[in-house]
């Protein structure tokens, strides 16, 4: 299953395969800045670097992405070789002696930033990146404090807000390159590239298509990745403090899993503090009206796509119906949702109908929470505070309106959040903790893990296992180890043994699952569907973003692996520590399926409220 | 026979000397592998792309790279502004080109071989097609070459499609797996990691065209030539103001004075030595030599007589550049663009000599900073003109 990660854009990666290693062994000796050390043969020098705690500045460079070495940023001297060398690009092959800072260094590194900056349009004091950028903070650690090469003083390009999610502002670009390799390498959907040449190269969509007119699939990943500002999500912020202000409205906040893991970051606390308790305090200050857990209708989506899993098994199994599509794929990740619309068309009917939860919501807060609480739907704003950008796209497909009216008025990234909250003069991490509003604010530890790859998957297994066994599932303490961790695609079984009458058909299966993130990996997954691998296989989770939510597009910068591990951990841990673990065992979840969704999940009401269709998209744009 | 084929009068000591066809092939492969790399080390053949690097070096290290596959390029781009001499060899002499890829490929273990051929040029294709053909019909070509059941090596023709830097070894090759043509980050270099990811040796359509000579009369023969660090001889394209412009087969080591005289320049104010990327001599220079020491070129030898302005022809460089560098590198992108605005600034006599002096600097920066050759190289003409130009350019207006 392993692919080889390269974009047009970055170089093959070393083939030390192709070194005859007889008489240099698997390690080199070599000298760094005078120290001598031994290091694995084919490490690079920024590796090597890091390992050792020497800074080198780097801009094309990105932990998730292949090698480009195209900034020059992170030069450096190796002896003997008449020109610098790159450290991000340089494997260490033979014995050599590396210096990392000498007045030539320091010189090159130091016109190439100014080289940047004379064509940087753009003022730092009224941009999204401000405090948050790679270039500002290299201008800063090279101590530019004039123009050396002069500056550029109109825009050279039109700014292209068509898409709901990605705003592109070129003249911020400094063409590392980073977007370009994510959407090609990590997401495969591809539509940005570098076109012409020379002084006149730029990142591109096909022929300057706008955005929202090609086959993005608004995962904004690549504005995660972004050094500067060029790449930014289109923000909403505005209208909703317009709402806020607007007495006539009711304005309720929804905050999905992943931005409580993350949201600290923003506010200078290391990744992995959970922010839930502050950040309802936060919104509350703000003004929102109400503050929902969208983990309650992540719960709602476990019932509806799990008893719509085990209805797609029963006609499968027990009415033999051929015309079932079976592994049946979750549906919750919106940029995944677009991406299969894009590359699978003819695939949709394995998508769950299912909503995703922040639709479920907004259809369920127009519709009963009107009707409960008396107020005019009309009149109630709804915003998702998501960590995601494919939200942006998703709230306002035209299909999204079963409520009669646009059920999710406005996406919200974390990013925003934290904008707004800084707007409002508040400090997130020294706020008091408070709860969620009810009717809405009770949520099991299931919907929470919803935020991470593999979430979604063991949350529907704990309740399809003891819908289906009337037993909790058999993992200790409930944690599937198996769907959790950052490998590209998981997959594993469990045998479902003394079925309850109504699941007898199921007796003896093994339920084989697979998860995987990043549409890259999706891409994997489907071709596999295509070439028939996947008999046998009854569910399979897809996130669009690395990591799943926490990794989302609309997630504090920046971004790594290692950062994606530790808020999952700590979203992880809060499952552990909630009082309810099971979607099915939330009260709420309950009542609400006593109160209004009274035919059952997967019945005529849900159906109308809480469930979707697909539109065949495919590849061509006109 | 289409007379853009027809083999002109032409003498020199190596390339445009007597050979018979298919009789290098024929030496190579009754010779040991190691033994050719020796003659080849021997001969002190180095690259005729512009680099010079040692090609018994490059083909030593493509030989001891273990791999199922490996393969051999020959760089037909010839896109320096002013090089024309491939396109003779190509036209006329296609046999020793094509011998020489066959013996390349023999002496590293490569089974297939590659033109990457500039698409002005695809003229040329069929006929090299047809050359292509006559070798295989000939047992020269193919499987079991010369009877040798260990040796298959084939050779196929691929474009190029117009961009100066897809004459880099690593933009070709990113050209020939189809993506944007633009040079790759070295090392690892194409020896190690090249063509999809296979050891590769790339050699311009010179060198390999001297291999089959050095094959049959020896590496000590060939050695006798030039000035010993640079041995054998040299094609010249020569162009610009002289009354024989055209391409000369001369040993290394030569003057300018003395080619200057051959290709009948007079009232000669500079020339430019190795095209665009190249240096500009002036007439106080002229007997300076012309090898890999001292004044050294991939070819292009350009004559500027005294009526031509150092500041036009200085211009024409750097548009040029800035044009052709592939974009992807911040020196070469943005760096030719400064230059080029301060060529600018001069002529419009708008400039300071602190700012020139310190484009100059980035001009420094600019070579020991850029991905490739391309920027590696472009401000040497901006700053040869401007050192060696000075009254002229300073006190022009
Ligand atoms: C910008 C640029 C353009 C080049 N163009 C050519 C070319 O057109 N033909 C060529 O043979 N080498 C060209 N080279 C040199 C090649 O990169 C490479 O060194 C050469 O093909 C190696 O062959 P050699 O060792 O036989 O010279 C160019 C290099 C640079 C940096
Ligand atoms: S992108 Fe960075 S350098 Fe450019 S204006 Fe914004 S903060 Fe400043
Ligand atoms: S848009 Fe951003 S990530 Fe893409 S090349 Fe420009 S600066 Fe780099
Ligand atoms: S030096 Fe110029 S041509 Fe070479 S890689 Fe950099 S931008 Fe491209
Ligand atoms: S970080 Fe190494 S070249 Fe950009």
């Amino acid at each position: 299953m392993k692919k080889e990660l390269r974009s047009p854009v970055s170089q093959r990666p070393f083939n030390a395969e192709n070194i005859n290693k007889t008489g240099i062994g698997a390690e080199v000796s070599i000298e760094l800045n005078g120290k001598k050390l031994r290091v694995p043969l084919g490490r690079s020098i920024l590796d090597i670097c890091r390992d050792n705690n020497i800074h080198i500045p780097t801009l094309c460079y990105h932990e998730d992405l292949c090698i480009a070495g195209n900034c020059r940023m992170c030069l450096v001297e190796v002896e003997g070789m008449k020109n610098l060398q790159t450290a991000c690009s340089y494997p260490v092959t033979s014995p050599v002696k590396i210096k990392t800072f000498s007045n030539k260094v320091r010189k090159a590194r130091k016109h190439i930033v100014d080289l940047m900056l004379s064509e940087h349009y753009g003022e730092c004091y009224s941009c999204v990146r401000n405090n948050n950028c790679e270039l500002q903070r290299l201008a800063r650690e090279y101590g530019i404090d004039s123009y050396e090469f002069g500056h550029v003083c109109e825009p050279r390009f039109e700014v292209d807000d068509s898409s709901h999610a990605v705003v592109r502002d070129m003249d911020k670009c400094i063409l590392c390159r980073r977007c370009v390799r994510t959407c090609i390498d990590l997401q495969e959907v591809g539509v940005l590239e570098a076109v012409n040449r020379g002084y006149d190269t730029k990142i591109s969509t096909f022929m300057d298509t706008p955005l929202n007119d090609v086959i993005c699939i608004n995962c904004g990943q690549c504005i995660n990745r972004c050094p500067t500002a060029a790449l930014h999500a289109n923000d909403p912020s505005d209208q909703i403090w317009k709402a806020i202000e607007d007495p006539s409205k009711h304005v309720i906040l929804q905050t999905a899993p992943s931005p409580r893991a993350s949201i600290g970051e923003e506010f200078g606390l290391p990744p992995g503090n959970s922010m839930t308790g502050q950040l309802n305090t936060a919104a509350r200050m703000i003004g929102f009206d109400r503050v929902f857990d969208t983990n309650f209708s992540a719960d709602l989506t476990i019932m509806e796509e799990g008893t719509e899993l085990l209805g797609r098994l029963k006609k499968a199994i027990v009415d033999k119906d051929k015309s079932v599509m079976l592994p049946q794929f979750t549906s919750c990740s919106p940029g995944w949702v677009k991406f299969i619309e894009h590359f699978y068309p003819e695939k949709l009917d394995y998508l769950s109908t299912a909503k995703s939860p922040q639709q479920m919501f907004g259809a369920v807060l127009k519709t009963f929470y009107a009707e409960e609480s008396g107020i005019d739907p009309a009149d109630i704003v709804t915003v998702a505070l998501m960590p995601c950008a494919a939200k942006k796209f998703e709230c306002n497909r035209p299909e999204m309106n079963s409520s009669g009216f646009k059920d999710v008025d406005y996406g919200l990234t974390t990013r925003e959040m934290a904008k707004m909250i800084r707007e409002a003069g508040l400090v997130l991490p020294e706020l008091p903790k408070s709860s969620f509003d009810d009717p809405f604010g009770e949520a099991s530890g299931a919907g929470l893990i919803f935020g991470s790859t593999g979430g979604v998957m063991e949350a529907a297994l704990r309740t399809v296992y003891e819908l289906v066994t009337g037993r909790p599932v058999p993992f200790k303490d409930l944690n599937i180890e198996a769907c959790r961790g950052m490998k590209g695609i998981k997959e594993a079984s469990v045998k479902l043994e003394n079925c309850i009458e109504e699941f007898s058909f199921l007796e003896g299966t093994d339920l084989k699952f697979i998860v995987a993130h990043g549409t890259a990996n999706a891409k994997v997954v489907m071709d596999m569907l295509i070439k028939g691998e996947l008999e046998g296989y009854h569910f399979v989770e897809i996130m669009a973003c690395p990591g799943g939510c926490i990794g989302g597009g609309g997630q504090p910068i920046p971004t790594s692996e290692s950062i994606r591990k530790l808020r999952a951990k700590a979203i992880y841990e809060e499952d552990g520590a909630s009082a309810v673990r099971k979607s099915h065992e939330n009260p709420k979840i309950k009542y609400i399926y006593e109160k209004y969704f009274t035919d059952g999940p997967c019945g005529k009401i849900s159906h109308k409220l809480l469930h979707t269709k697909y539109t065949k998209r495919g590849k061509f744009i006109n | 026979m289409n007379k853009l084929f027809e083999r002109k009068n032409r003498t020199g000591p190596v390339l445009f000397s007597e050979y018979e066809k298919g009789s290098a092939v024929k030496k190579a492969l009754l010779t040991d592998r190691d033994d050719i790399l020796l003659e080849i080390r021997e001969s002190g053949l180095r690259g005729r792309g512009g680099a010079g690097f040692p090609v018994s070096v490059k083909w030593m290290l493509t030989a001891a790279a273990n791999s199922p596959q490996k393969f051999v390029i020959c760089n037909a781009d010839e896109g320096e502004p002013g090089t024309f001499k491939d396109r003779v060899l190509l036209s006329e002499y296609p046999e020793l080109v094509l011998e020489g890829m066959i013996i390349a490929g023999y002496t590293v273990g490569a089974r297939k071989g590659i033109i990457y051929l500039r698409a002005e040029y695809s003229y040329i294709k069929d006929f090299l097609q047809s050359k292509i053909e006559e070798m295989r019909s000939d047992g020269n070509l193919g499987k079991n070459i010369c009877g040798r059941k260990d040796f298959d090596f084939d050779i196929s023709i691929r474009l190029g499609s117009g961009a100066y830097v897809c004459g880099e070894e690593t933009a070709l090759i990113e050209s020939l797996e189809g993506h944007r043509g633009e040079p790759r980050n070295r090392p690892p270099f194409p020896v190690n990691t090249g063509y999809l990811g296979f050891p590769t040796v790339v050699n311009n359509v010179e060198t390999l065209a001297s291999v089959p000579h050095i094959i049959n009369k020896g590496g000590e023969w060939y050695h006798k030539f030039g000035t010993g660090k640079s041995s054998g001889s040299k094609l010249f394209s020569v162009s610009g103001d002289c009354r024989y412009p055209g391409v000369y087969e001369l040993q290394w080591g030569i003057t300018i004075k003395e080619l200057l005289d051959l290709c009948g320049a007079e009232n000669t104010k500079a020339v430019q030595i190795g095209g665009a990327s190249g240096i500009c001599i002036p007439e106080s220079e002229f007997s300076r030599q012309i090898s890999f020491e001292d004044a050294s070129t991939g070819g292009s030898v350009m004559v500027f007589n005294k009526n031509r302005k150092m500041i036009d022809v200085l211009q024409n460089f750097m548009e040029f550049f800035t044009e052709e560098s592939c974009g992807q590198c911040t020196p070469c992108r943005i760096g030719n663009v400064k230059l080029l605005e301060g060529v600018n600034m001069i002529r419009n006599n708008e400039y300071s000599l602190e700012y020139i002096e310190k484009l100059k600097e980035l001009g420094e920066t600019m070579k020991i900073a850029s991905k490739c050759g391309l920027g590696q190289t472009s401000p040497n003409p901006f700053i040869s003109i401007l050192n060696n130009f000075k009254d002229e350019i300073f006190g022009m207006n």
